[in-house]
This record gives C-alpha cells, sequence and structure tokens, in this order.
C-alpha cells in the first residue's frame, strides 16, 4: 500500500489489424495529479483513454488504478471503482431533457452509493451539476432537449456527465475543442477547482495554451509512441516533439 | 385599420378543456371530468363486457377478438423492446417459446391450464432471455436480422430433431374451460401488461433504456451494466410474448411448428407501427385495427402480406407519430385556420 501510485499504465499496447495505434505506453500519475496528454491527430490519446477505461481491450500491458490490477474489469466495473471519462464526439441523449443527461450519471451505482437520495433529489442534484459547468440556473436550458444544444453546451454536459458520478479520476477528451475562447475561460476556473478537491486530472488536448493552464505535466505521444514526458515547457523545448507537430495547426498555437 | 388577409395558415390550439383538466386542480365540472376520464373507461369497460356481451353478438367476432388479443400482448412486448433500442423482428421467438413450454408441460406432465400458462409464461421467458444474452451486444439492424432468424431456426430444429412432436406437434393438450374465460383470461393479460409497460417506462428504471436507445456508450460510461440492463428488458418483454404463445396453444390444444410463423413476427411490428411506437396504446389501437381488417381480407391468402408491408411503409412515411398519438394530439386540440395579415417579407 501507500507506495503505490494512483493510476500505473504499464507497458500498453494496441494493435488495430497492422496498425498500432498506442504501443508500449508507460506512466504513473499521483493522487491528486492533472496530467495531458498530446500528441498530432491520430497518435493513439483517444485510445489510450480507451485501454484505460476500458472500452478497447489491450493487445498487451496493464493498467492499475489505486493499486487495483483493473484486466479483464468491463468499463462500468471501472466506472464504479471511481473512474469517470468524457468523449471526444460529445453525444448525448438526444430525446432526453437536458438535465435527465445528469440524471443518468447522478442514479449510477456509484453515486447512488455515495450520494443517496430519491428520484426527485437526482433531479435536483443534476440542474445543480448544470449550474456548476456554467448553464445558467433559472433558464429555460436544462429543460431542453439535449438534441437541440449547440456545441459548447455539449461539451460543458459531457463534463457535467463525469462530474456527476463523484469520481476520483476524471479523464476528459478534448474538452475544449468546439468551445469558444469565452467557454474556455469560464470553464477553467472549475477545472482549477476540481484539483483543489483533491480529483486527478487526465486530459487529451489540442488546445495547448489552454491546457498548460491546467496540467502539472504532460506527455506527448507520436505514431502511438510516448516520446517525451515533463512539465509542459520542458516538453515543448524537446525537438522530437517540435517535430511531431511541424506543420500540425497546433504550432501557430503553442 | 384592418388589412385583407393574404392567405390562411393552420394554427394549432390546445382546446380549454385540455389546459383547465391538464392541471389536477383545475378539475372543476363534470364535463372535465369526463373529458379525462371517460377516453380511458370507455375502451376499458368495452373490454371487459365484451366477453359476456359479445357471445350474443357473434361467436366468429369472439374469435377474431381473441386473435387481436393475442397479437396486442406480441405488439405490446415489441414495443417495450423497441423503448430500448431493441428492434425486434422475431417475436415470434418468445411466442414458441411460451407455447411449445405449455405444449411440453401439459402433455408431458400433466399440468392443467391454470398452472402450465403462467409456468410457460416464466419458463419460456427466461429460456427466451437465456438463449438471446449473447446476442444482447448487436445494436440496430444486426439485432433485428439476429431476431428475424431465430424462430426459423427454432423451427428447423424441431423439424430435424423431431423433438416435442416433431411435424406433428403435440396435440390434444387441455382447453380452457369455456371461450368466456379464454376472453377474460387473455383481456386481463392485456391491460395488465399495457398498464405495467407503462408506468415501467416512465419511471426511473426506464429512463435508462431511453438513454440506452440514444447512446449505449454514454450509459456505458455512466457506470450502468447496460448486457444486465437488456436482459432485463428482454425477460420483461419476452413474459406477455410468452403468454401469448402458452394460451393459444391450450386455445388450440396444439402446438407445433406454426408456433413460429412469420405472421407472429410481422403482425405485431405492424401493429405497433400503426398505432405509434412507445405509448403501449398505440400498440393496442394498432392491434385492433390490423387484426380485424386481416380477418376481413382472409380470402386475399398471403396477399395480405402485402397490405401490412403497405401499411408500414405507408406509416412510416406519412404519419411516423402513428394513429394513437394522432388522436390524443386531435382530443387535445382543434386547427383552424387563420388569416395571414402581413405578407411575409423575403422569404
Ligand atoms: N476502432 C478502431 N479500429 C481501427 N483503427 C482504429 C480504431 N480506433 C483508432 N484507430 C486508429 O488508431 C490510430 C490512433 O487513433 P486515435 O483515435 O487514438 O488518435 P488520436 O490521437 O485520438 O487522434 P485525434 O487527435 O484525431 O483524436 C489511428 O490511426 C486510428 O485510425
Ligand atoms: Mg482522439
Amino acid at each position: 500500500m501507500g507506495s503505490e501510485p494512483f493510476l500505473r499504465v504499464q507497458n500498453l499496447t494496441k494493435a488495430f489489424g497492422k496498425v498500432l495505434a498506442v504501443m508500449d505506453v508507460s506512466f504513473d500519475l499521483p493522487r491528486g495529479h492533472a496530467l495531458g496528454v498530446i500528441g498530432p491527430n491520430g497518435s493513439g490519446k483517444s485510445t489510450l483513454i480507451n485501454l484505460i477505461t476500458g472500452f478497447v481491450r489491450p493487445t498487451s500491458g496493464k493498467v492499475f488504478f489505486q493499486g487495483r490490477d483493473l484486466a479483464g474489469l468491463a468499463p462500468h466495473q471501472r466506472v464504479n471503482l471511481g473512474m469517470a471519462r468524457s468523449f471526444q464526439m460529445a453525444r448525448p441523449f438526444y430525446n432526453l431533457p437536458v438535465y435527465k443527461n445528469v440524471v443518468i450519471p447522478v442514479s449510477s451505482p456509484r453515486s447512488r452509493k455515495h450520494m443517496g437520495g430519491e428520484f426527485g433529489d437526482r433531479d435536483e442534484a443534476a440542474i445543480h451539476l448544470l449550474e456548476e459547468v456554467g448553464f445558467e440556473r433559472d433558464s429555460a436550458v436544462p429543460f431542453k432537449k439535449a438534441g437541440e444544444l449547440p456545441h459548447g453546451y455539449l461539451k460543458r454536459l459531457e463534463l457535467a456527465r463525469c462530474l456527476a458520478l463523484d469520481p476520483d479520476l476524471i479523464i476528459l477528451d478534448e474538452l475544449f475543442s468546439g468551445m469558444s475562447m469565452s467557454e474556455i475561460a469560464g470553464i477553467l476556473p472549475l477545472l482549477e477547482k476540481i484539483k483543489a478537491a483533491g480529483k486527478t486530472l487526465v486530459m487529451v488536448e489540442h488546445r495547448l495554451r489552454e491546457l498548460f493552464r491546467v496540467v502539472d505535466s504532460v506527455i506527448c505521444l507520436q505514431f502511438g509512441e510516448k516520446i517525451a514526458a515533463g512539465p509542459p515547457q520542458e516538453v515543448m523545448a524537446q525537438k522530437e516533439v517540435a517535430e511531431a507537430y511541424l506543420g500540425a495547426e497546433v504550432t501557430a498555437d503553442a | 385599420m384592418s388589412r385583407a388577409p393574404t392567405g390562411f395558415r393552420r394554427e394549432r390550439i390546445d382546446r380549454g378543456i385540455k389546459v383547465r383538466s391538464d392541471d389536477i386542480f383545475a378539475l372543476a365540472s363534470l364535463r372535465d371530468l369526463s373529458y379525462l376520464i371517460l377516453p380511458r373507461a370507455l375502451p376499458v369497460a368495452a373490454l371487459l363486457l365484451f366477453p359476456i356481451v359479445g357471445r350474443g353478438i357473434s361467436p366468429y367476432w369472439q374469435t377474431v377478438v381473441l386473435s387481436t388479443l393475442v397479437i396486442a400482448l406480441l405488439a405490446l412486448s415489441w414495443d417495450l423492446l423497441a423503448s430500448a433500442g431493441l428492434v425486434s423482428l422475431g417475436q415470434a421467438f418468445f411466442f414458441g417459446l411460451g407455447g411449445y413450454t405449455a405444449g411440453f408441460l401439459n402433455s408431458g406432465l400433466g399440468l392443467s391450464p391454470f398452472l402450465s400458462i403462467p409456468l410457460a409464461t416464466l419458463l419460456g421467458a427466461a429460456l427466451s432471455t437465456l438463449l438471446l444474452f449473447p446476442l444482447l451486444r448487436l445494436r440496430g439492424i444486426y439485432f433485428g436480422m439476429i431476431t428475424f432468424a431465430l424462430p426459423l431456426l427454432c423451427m428447423r430444429v424441431v423439424e430435424t430433431t423431431g423433438l416435442l412432436g416433431g411435424t406433428e406437434g403435440l396435440s390434444g393438450l387441455t382447453p380452457l374451460p369455456s371461450r368466456t374465460v379464454e376472453l377474460y383470461v387473455i383481456t386481463l393479460a392485456v391491460l395488465v401488461t399495457a398498464f405495467v409497460f407503462r408506468r415501467l417506462s416512465t419511471s426511473d428504471w426506464g429512463l435508462v433504456y431511453q438513454a440506452i436507445r440514444d447512446n449505449d456508450r454514454a450509459v456505458v460510461a455512466a457506470g450502468f451494466d447496460i448486457q444486465r440492463r437488456k436482459a432485463q428488458v428482454v425477460f420483461l418483454a419476452a413474459l406477455p410474448a410468452a403468454f401469448a404463445g402458452a394460451f393459444v396453444t391450450h386455445r388450440y390444444q396444439f402446438v407445433g411448428m406454426p408456433a413460429f410463423a412469420l405472421d407472429y413476427s410481422t403482425m405485431p411490428l405492424t401493429a405497433a407501427v400503426i398505432g405509434g411506437p412507445g405509448s403501449f396504446l398505440g400498440a393496442l389501437v394498432g392491434a385492433f385495427l390490423l387484426v380485424p381488417l386481416s380477418e376481413l381480407m382472409r380470402e386475399f391468402g398471403s396477399l395480405r402480406v402485402v397490405v401490412y408491408s403497405a401499411m408500414l411503409l405507408g406509416f412510416t412515411i406519412g404519419l411516423p407519430e402513428g394513429l394513437f398519438r394522432f388522436a390524443a394530439r386531435k382530443y387535445g386540440q382543434f386547427e383552424r385556420l387563420a388569416p395571414i395579415e402581413e405578407p411575409s417579407h423575403g422569404k
């Protein structure tokens, strides 16, 4: 005990046919840390997240969460151990009202255990969470069909669905993409608050400048391989990283 | 200063009585009350009285109502599955398993219909769930295709192995005491199923299925075991379908390969689509329209399938909300042509 890292990724490899999407990636993440995962398009970032959360089975390698080997655990079981994730493609429950989208995770086995409460209380909890991610309280937005939400709202809804699980580890796949500068500015303090509450964060991002305001360290992937790791400025200073990003749209931004 | 109207547009307005009766505290008059209660009470009363009154009218139409209620049960079952995103093209699978289970319990173990029907309902549903379980990962059209194939597969298994009477089937089974008892048994089954399914689908439990239908991965990411959830809904949906099979077995005092016939798959699906999926009452409306209609067309033989298909096509394109929601809307609203006074600019 004790010396176990909060999250340990050990030699994770995933091959889709001949494509090596993730190749021998390892890292440790202490509790309360915020890690950024960067890399050009198709470098395996989303696949890495799918491997950690169990949505994709590894070809080889292991994941340990709070000292526990996750091999063979289904995604929903991992969620109930305390890891929440958002999806790169924000797809809500289109036909449900926005707040019911959050009632679903609020009713999950894990949050029911943590928060208790009845059906009606869950509606209240859901609306409260939406408020936290920046939905105006007394507007009609939480009661609209989720299919009618604009993209920026969808991303924040994804975040609310994660928070509803009361997780220890939050993994966000490109939360910022599709959000306006002002929307991101609105969400940064919330991310700070999440960190201050002792949650551990993993963020996949292309928006590096905004990412570096949140994370303590980053790893950079290229063709599925981890090519650099460390504090943001150090990683960006490395020649391999600059080369990986050369020509990519992010260079101007960083 | 009134301008000459430049045209007309259709306006939909909630009837005052609907607005008032939507709010329970505003129920003032008997008229409001009957507006609310009659559309619910009348069909139920008609169903409950029919077994007694209908005998005087026509024994033939009593059998038609029996068949209608059988299809109604299968359509309710279909609608529950569809509400969880599982589109079944093979309701005959559940029907046949229930039917054969009842046949076996009666002919093999000598159980009376009053034991074999409830037991076959439970066992048939359990067996269906068990057999479908490995296939629940399939989504959308793939689930539909596999359910389409299952009853055909069952038929072949019975045929080639000769199990359960093989091509001959099991005959000489115990009938239910009388036509009136038959009618009451199936009527109650339909009413209970419709009531329970409607309740379930608007509950907390039903909400998860609406979510699964929209985006199952996000439900997994919310910590739900969707395999288990789907198994639960399959079991529940299989109950009325297996019941229908068991009931028909005792009604005909026979069960054989026709229990897996295509009609038991296509009729419920068509009924639910005509009536409108998602409300359960739509499935009932659809069954009461489709089955008597297909009785009237009996002389056309298998050409009837063409009529089903045409109706399916017509309703999915022309009235996707189905007859029930359409009628409910008309009942609560009226339309009028309102004059358009301003000519619309720049459109
Ligand atoms: N389910 C899959 N089947 C086959 N190949 C896949 C699958 N998922 C991902 N890949 C491939 O794996 C590689 C890594 O994809 P991944 O989505 O992990 O990249 P990414 O870093 O998240 O990219 P982006 O920044 O565009 O989101 C790509 O070459 C992709 O085509
Ligand atoms: Mg990605």
